[in-house]
C-alpha cells in the first residue's frame, strides 16, 4: 500500500507530457476462418493536450504493426551445371511474420535515425540477422531481398501518407492483414513524432488465432501426429471408398 | 471462395482445388492411372508448398486407390503373395525416402530434389507413353503388325531365394519383385506419387506377370505403401494438410467417376497421346523453370517447429 502511494506521488510528480496520443482498433481479434480471405483493421486515435497547440513544428503520427518474430532463412540461387539451385544462405535469427508501418508522411522526414534506432520503426530494422555467416557475398542484399519478397506478398507494408491527421487531434488509418498471416499476438505500435523524435508512444495488441476447427487440425498435426496421420488416412478411406460406393447406389 | 489451410498457412481458392482434383480425376478415371503424378506438380503451380504437396498427394493416393482395391480383392485379381512381396519392399523403399525427404529439406534442397526428379519421371513416362499410344494407333490402322511378346525369362529371375507365386504362375527370385518395391516406395516418399506409372510396367515387362492380377497387385501395393508415407509424413514432418487433401479427394472421386463414362465412349488411343503430351508439358513447364534465369533469385524458408 505504502509503495502504491510512494508510486502514485513519484508518478504525479512527474511533468505532465505536453502531447499523448490515446488509440484505439476497430477490433482485437482476428479469427482465421476456414474462408479467411484478409482482414483490414482500422486504428484510430487522438492526441490529448494539456497546453495549447505548439505552433512552430509539425506534427507527425507513424503506426507500426507487427506480427509474431520466427527465424528464417534466406536462400540465394545460383547456376549449378545448368540448372538453378539455392547456393548460399543467410540466417535470420527473428524477421517480423507481417510487418505494416504507416505513417503521414514518408518515414526518412519525419523520422532521424536515433530515433528509429531507439524504437525500431523501419522494416529494416525490424529484422535481426543471426550473427556468425558472414561469409556470404553482400548479405545486405539477403535481407532486402527478404523484405522485397515479403512485400511482394503483402506481409511487409510500408505506407507513406497512409496515416491520416485531422487538426493535429484526429487521426486514423487502415492496416490490411492478408490471408497468408500467421496466427499469435500483433503488436500495433502508435508513435507521435515532432522535429524527428518520438514525443509519445502507445502500444495495443491484436490477437490473431486459428478459428476452433483449424485450431484443432494444426495442434493435432504438432502434439498428436500419429493421431492425425490416422485420421487423415480414415477420411482418405472413407471419401474413397464412400464416394465409389455411392455411385455404384446411384447407377444401379 | 478462399479456403484456408492450417498445415500450408495459406488460403487457395476452392474451386481451383475441386478443379485440380476433378481434372486430374477424370484423367484417372480414363486412363486407369493414379494421378498423383499429376496432383503434386498442379499444387506447385498454385502456390502450394512443395513438402505439402508431396505430403497431402500421397494421402491423395490412399482415396482414389482403396475403392479400386477392394474391388479387386473381391474379384480375385491380386496376387497377395506378389503383393506382400512388393509391399515390403515398399515399406523399406518409404522409410528410405522419408529419411532422404527431412535431410533434403534440412538443407533447403527439397523443392530442387522434388523438381528435378519430376522432370526426369515425367519426361520418361510422357516419352513412353506416347511411344507406346503412337504404337497402339498404328496396329489399330494395321491388325497385321507384328505383336510384342510378354514374359521372356531374363537373367535377374534366376537370382538366388527363388519363391513360388502361383496366382501369377511364376517361379522367380524374391530380389527383383523387391527392388521394383523399393524404388516405388522411394518415388512415394519423395513425389508423393503412388507409383502405379513404375510399377505397372516393371511388372509385366520385367516380373513377367499376367495382365490379368498387375492392375489389382499394384493398387494393392500402393494403396498400402500410400498409407504408410502419409503416416511417416505426418509423424515425422507435419506436412500433410487434411484441408486441402479433402477438396482434392472430393474433386477426385467425382471426377474418376465421370472419366471412367468418358473413356467408355472416347477413342482411347488418340486420348492417350494426348495425356502423353500433357505429361511431357508438365514436365517441360518444371524444367523450364529450373533452366531459366528466375525472376527472384532469393527464396526464404521457415526452420520448422518440432
Amino acid at each position: 500500500m505504502r509503495a502504491l502511494v510512494l508510486f502514485l506521488l513519484l508518478f504525479a510528480a512527474l511533468p505532465v507530457r505536453a502531447e499523448e496520443v490515446i488509440a484505439g482498433l476497430s477490433q482485437n481479434r482476428v479469427s482465421l476462418t476456414v474462408n479467411f480471405e484478409g482482414s483490414e483493421i482500422l486504428i484510430f486515435g487522438a492526441v490529448r493536450r494539456e497546453s495549447p497547440l505548439p505552433e512552430e513544428s509539425r506534427l507527425d503520427v507513424v503506426v507500426a504493426v507487427e506480427g509474431p518474430p520466427m527465424p528464417a532463412v534466406i536462400w540465394r540461387k545460383a547456376r549449378r551445371a545448368g540448372i538453378w539451385v539455392n547456393a548460399e544462405r543467410q540466417d535470420v535469427r527473428a524477421a517480423p511474420s507481417f510487418y505494416a508501418v504507416a505513417a503521414t508522411a514518408p518515414l526518412r522526414e519525419i523520422l532521424s535515425p536515433e530515433a528509429d534506432l531507439t524504437y525500431r520503426i523501419s522494416t529494416r530494422l525490424a529484422i535481426f540477422e543471426a550473427r556468425g555467416t558472414v561469409d556470404v557475398r553482400d548479405p545486405a542484399a539477403f535481407t532486402e531481398a527478404l523484405i522485397r519478397i515479403r512485400e511482394r506478398e503483402g506481409l511487409y507494408q510500408q505506407r507513406d501518407d497512409a496515416v491520416e491527421l485531422e487538426r493535429d487531434t484526429l487521426f486514423s488509418t487502415r492496416i490490411t492483414l492478408p490471408k497468408n498471416i500467421v496466427e499469435g499476438r500483433y503488436a500495433a505500435r502508435i508513435f507521435l513524432l515532432r522535429e524527428g523524435d518520438v514525443i509519445d508512444e502507445f502500444e495495443t495488441f491484436i490477437d490473431v488465432r486459428k478459428a476452433v476447427l483449424e485450431r484443432w487440425l494444426y495442434n493435432l498435426a504438432f502434439e498428436q501426429p500419429v493421431l492425425y496421420g490416422l485420421l487423415s488416412l480414415a477420411l482418405a478411406v472413407f471419401f474413397g471408398w464412400g464416394a465409389a460406393a455411392l455411385f455404384r447406389l446411384v447407377r444401379n | 471462395m478462399q479456403i484456408y489451410l492450417p498445415i500450408a498457412e495459406t488460403s487457395v481458392n476452392a474451386f481451383t482445388l475441386l478443379g485440380v482434383g476433378g481434372g486430374v480425376g477424370v484423367l484417372s478415371g480414363m486412363f486407369g492411372v493414379g494421378g498423383g503424378f499429376l496432383i503434386t506438380p498442379l499444387l506447385f503451380f498454385i502456390g502450394v508448398p512443395p513438402a505439402v504437396a508431396v505430403a497431402t498427394g500421397v494421402n491423395q493416393v490412399v482415396a482414389s486407390s482403396i475403392s479400386g482395391v477392394l474391388a479387386h480383392l473381391k474379384r480375385k485379381t491380386v496376387d497377395l503373395r506378389m503383393g506382400m512381396v512388393l509391399l515390403t519392399g515398399g515399406l523399406i523403399g518409404s522409410l528410405i525416402g522419408i529419411w532422404f525427404f527431412n535431410l533434403m529439406q534440412r538443407l533447403g534442397q527439397i523443392d530442387l530434389i522434388v523438381q528435378l526428379s519430376y522432370v526426369i519421371f515425367l519426361g520418361i513416362i510422357g516419352a513412353l507413353m506416347f511411344q507406346e499410344a503412337l504404337r497402339a494407333l498404328m496396329r489399330a490402322k494395321n491388325p497385321n503388325a507384328p505383336r510384342r511378346k510378354l514374359h521372356t525369362h531374363i537373367w535377374v529371375h534366376n537370382l538366388p531365394m527363388k519363391m513360388k507365386f502361383r496366382t501369377s504362375g511364376l517361379y522367380i527370385s524374391v530380389f527383383p519383385p523387391l527392388l521394383v518395391g523399393i524404388g516405388v516406395g522411394i518415388l512415394a516418399a519423395v513425389m508423393g506419387v503412388g507409383g502405379g506409372f513404375i510399377l505397372v510396367p516393371a511388372m509385366i515387362y520385367l516380373l513377367g506377370m499376367p495382365t490379368k492380377v498387375v492392375i489389382g497387385t499394384s493398387l494393392f501395393q500402393v494403396t498400402f505403401v500410400a498409407a504408410f508415407t502419409t503416416m511417416m509424413h505426418a509423424i515425422t514432418n507435419q506436412s500433410v494438410d487434411v484441408m486441402l487433401a479433402i477438396f482434392l479427394i472430393l474433386g477426385g472421386v467425382i471426377g474418376a467417376q465421370v472419366g471412367t463414362r468418358l473413356g467408355v465412349r472416347l477413342k482411347a488411343e488418340q486420348l492417350r497421346i494426348l495425356l502423353a503430351l500433357l505429361v511431357l508439358s508438365v514436365s517441360g513447364k518444371i524444367a523450364f523453370d529450373l533452366l531459366w534465369t528466375p525472376a527472384e533469385l532469393y527464396s526464404v524458408t521457415l526452420p520448422r517447429q518440432f
